[in-house]
């Protein structure tokens, strides 16, 4: 198996909608591809396919993630096999502790691998290391989980589930919307700090901003459900300075 | 092992059965006859060698019972009329009666508190851990109080309630009643005829109960009905924190319990009373379970003093219950903290009165509903402020969480204030679990189940916090387990 994932025709729909029509995207380990594209491209929609969301009909086409059909696995099923969604607006969990959320989430995956749970003493320290990491407040980790963070805080907590629960393949629906400068180099810090030989990323984006940050290995340009071009990193610096315009015109 | 941590390691367990107390200990019982009537009141107290004074209690509200109804048409619930002659009033291990100490206890019995996962044998609890006292009833009577001698040197009195009338007349006659009288309602007045058992606490002056004290009431015999009272009365400047545990085996027919808990707290004491309430519930087409009939109120008769209740209340088919506090004496605190989950065809209609008669008298009421299947959740809640009460302050929090479209969550507050100085605030919420949420936590690895009981557990917390740390983390599964099958 040399590859992490293969995206074979991938087309997918909401209610009568075609969002994706025809998409192919191959990722070998350790390599970072991002995905541009203009509003209603389709950007979202792919990463809650990846991830396994409820609401969407897969009219064609195949996702094989480490040799397994990635579409016919439950979220948690996706999770426990390593893929990981850094979400655009993570959700409130109120009264549900930070810390408690992780536990949950790391020993979820861990029982799903057939191994042992961790007990709570392994795992406060071993959060607080990768909280350290980050450089994260342990008050954060006490905090209801995403009830009340800020934007920045929230994308920060993300990042911590990352680096915790050590996925082999990371989404990352469009992180960046919403953060200022300083939040968008923790994010990009989590991330590069994750980038290993193995390790795969999809980062999804708007703006070509956060891949100043991040400089992914391969650029891919969606527009109307299709990938339109492709290319290396200086793709998306084209993008900055033409803009998104003709790319749109020449995918309809 | 720890008996604290071998609790814990049997709750861990639970995940995979529905409800694992469902079993039948076999044992020969003694069994008064089927039926209810002024003989077998009368067998009752003689059973329990029982002075006059008690039985004319029992028959007078025996007589006055007869003159009630079922308290049928204000609350949310709906069951068929329970016949109130084709049950066991009376069934107790045939064993010599009267106090015994653990090593005569029938070792079924013992196996079967073991099962429940409850410390009931002193020795399993080691260094380290804190102690709990436990008082098992197992239908009609209490079969070991644990800890006696050490609660004893600090002049606690815990004893099974049979047992306080013959060792402490006085003081038993003293509260009995006082606080909810036998003609107070008609599940408290059958109670005030045929209780079998309960528990007796009395805390002396400047006493601060060396350990947490705990009842676990069982229900093991077929149509057998528990009607077990509690009396705890806190002296003054005294504390004790009480819990209480209730499970029965699984049966198709709907087994009664009508209970009735009376606390007094005097001048500057404070009396913190936990409940888990884990009747059978029945099973998800609503046959069988436990009918919940239960009157518990608080006498905050002492200036300062305070009472606290908490329960989570995730068993019995029909739950019929109000905690109350009637906050009498100057600056006392009465607070009442819930979680009730009802799933399947479970009814519930619970929550609190908060009477304020003294100055400066306060109140806090936090009540969380959770309602999944097609079951009903209805909070009710009684908030008075008396003409004398200035400056009394109240304030109500009630959240309801939704799980599915076929159940229902209900908020009745009632609201009398008649001074002009007190404050009351009532807060409502109710919401659903969202399917953002739920994606999310799957997202992380966490099945749709667990995801479900990690996001009531947060809805909870408040309330969860409230419990002594040991029943915390039961709660915490239980909230977990009854609501299995609620989603997918």
């Amino acid at each position: 198996m040399t590859n992490l994932i293969e995206i074979k025709g991938l087309c997918a729909r909401i209610e009568d909608k075609e969002i994706l029509k025809g998409i192919d995207l191959t990722i070998a380990p350790g390599e970072v591809h991002a995905i541009m594209g203009p509003n209603g491209a389709g950007k979202s929609t792919l990463s809650n396919v990846l991830a396994g969301r409820d609401g969407y009909e897969i009219t064609a086409g195949s996702v094989t993630f480490k040799g397994q059909n990635l579409l016919e696995m439950e979220p948690e099923e996706r999770a426990a096999a390593g893929l990981f969604m850094a979400f655009q607006y993570p959700v409130e969990i109120p009264g549900v502790v930070t810390s408690t959320f992780l536990r949950t989430a790391l020993n979820a995956i861990r029982k799903a691998r057939g191994e042992d749970e961790i007990d709570g003493i392994a795992f406060a320290k071993l959060l607080r290391a990768k909280a350290g990491e980050l450089g994260i407040p342990t008050d954060m980790l006490k905090r209801a989980l995403n009830t009340g963070f800020s934007g920045g805080e929230k994308k920060r907590a993300e990042m911590l589930q990352m680096t915790l629960l050590e996925p082999a393949f990371c989404v990352l629906d469009e992180t960046d919307s919403g953060l200022d400068i300083d939040a968008l180099r923790v994010v990009a810090e989590g991330v590069n700090r994750l980038r290993s030989a193995e390790r795969s990323m999809l980062v999804i984006t708007h703006y070509q901003r956060l891949l100043d940050y991040i400089v992914p290995d391969h650029v891919h340009v969606l527009a109307a459900g299709r990938i339109v071009r492709s290319g290396g990193k200086e793709l998306a610096m084209e993008l900055e300075e033409k803009g998104y315009g003709d790319l749109a015109g020449a995918a309809a | 092992m720890a008996a604290t941590t071998e609790t814990i390691e049997q709750v861990k367990t639970l995940g995979q059965e529905k409800y694992k107390w469902g079993f039948v200990t076999d044992i020969d019982m003694e069994m008064a006859p089927k039926g209810l009537n002024e003989d077998i009141i009368r067998l009752i107290s003689a059973k329990k060698e029982e002075p006059e004074w008690l039985l004319d209690w029992r028959l007078k509200a025996y007589r006055h019972w007869l003159t009630m109804e079922e308290p049928h048409h204000w609350a949310k619930l709906s069951y068929p009329k329970i016949d109130y002659q084709d049950t066991y009033y009376y069934a107790a291990p045939k064993k010599k009666d009267g106090p015994l100490s653990l090593d005569e206890v029938d070792p079924e019995l013992l196996k079967t508190y073991e099962k429940l996962g409850i410390p009931i044998k002193e020795q399993e609890v080691l260094a380290g851990v804190r102690k709990v006292a436990v008082d098992a009833v197992f239908d009609s009577v209490s079969v070991a109080t644990t800890f006696r001698d050490e609660l004893e040197k600090a002049g606690v009195v815990f004893l099974s309630i049979s047992e306080a009338v013959r060792k402490y007349p006085e003081l038993v006659k003293q509260y009995l009643g006082t606080v909810v009288p036998h003609t107070d309602n008609y599940f408290a007045a059958l109670n005030a005829a045929v209780f079998t058992d309960g528990t007796f606490v009395y805390i002396p002056k400047g006493v601060r109960c060396p350990m947490e004290l705990s009842t676990y009431f069982r229900i093991n015999a077929e149509k057998t009905g528990q009607f077990e009272r509690t009396l705890i009365v806190a002296d003054d400047a005294s504390y004790v924190s009480y819990l209480e545990g209730c499970t029965a085996p699984m049966r198709d027919e709907n087994q009664l319990h009508a209970a009735v808990v009376e606390l007094v707290a005097l001048d500057d004491a404070e009396i913190k009373y936990s409940t888990v309430q884990n009747w059978y519930p029945g099973d998800e087409n609503g046959k069988g379970g436990i009918y919940n009939f239960v009157t518990k109120r608080a006498a905050c008769r002492g200036r300062n003093s305070k009472v606290s209740w908490t329960q989570v209340e995730t068993g019995s088919a029909v739950t019929w219950k109000y905690p109350s506090c009637i906050l009498q004496g100057d600056n006392s605190v009465g607070e009442f903290y819930s979680v009730a989950i009802t799933n399947n065809y479970q009814q519930a209609d619970t929550g609190t009165k908060m009477i304020h008669l003294g100055k400066n008298t306060r109140s806090r009421i936090i009540s969380k509903g959770i309602s999944a299947g097609r079951s009903n959740n209805t909070y009710r809640g009684l908030v008075r402020i008396g003409p004398k009460a200035s400056g009394a302050r109240n304030y109500t929090q009630c959240d309801s969480l939704l799980i599915g479209d076929k159940c229902g969550a209900h908020t009745v507050p009632y609201i009398e204030a008649r001074n002009n100085s007190a404050q009351v605030e009532h807060e409502a919420t109710t919401a659903k679990i969202s399917e953002d949420q739920l994606f999310y936590c799957r997202q992380r690895g966490i099945p749709e189940e667990e995801a479900v009981a990690l996001i009531v557990n947060g809805f909870c917390r408040e309330v969860l916090q409230e419990l002594p740390m040991e029943f915390a983390v039961e709660a915490t599964k239980l909230v977990g387990i009854s609501l299995e099958g609620s989603v997918g």
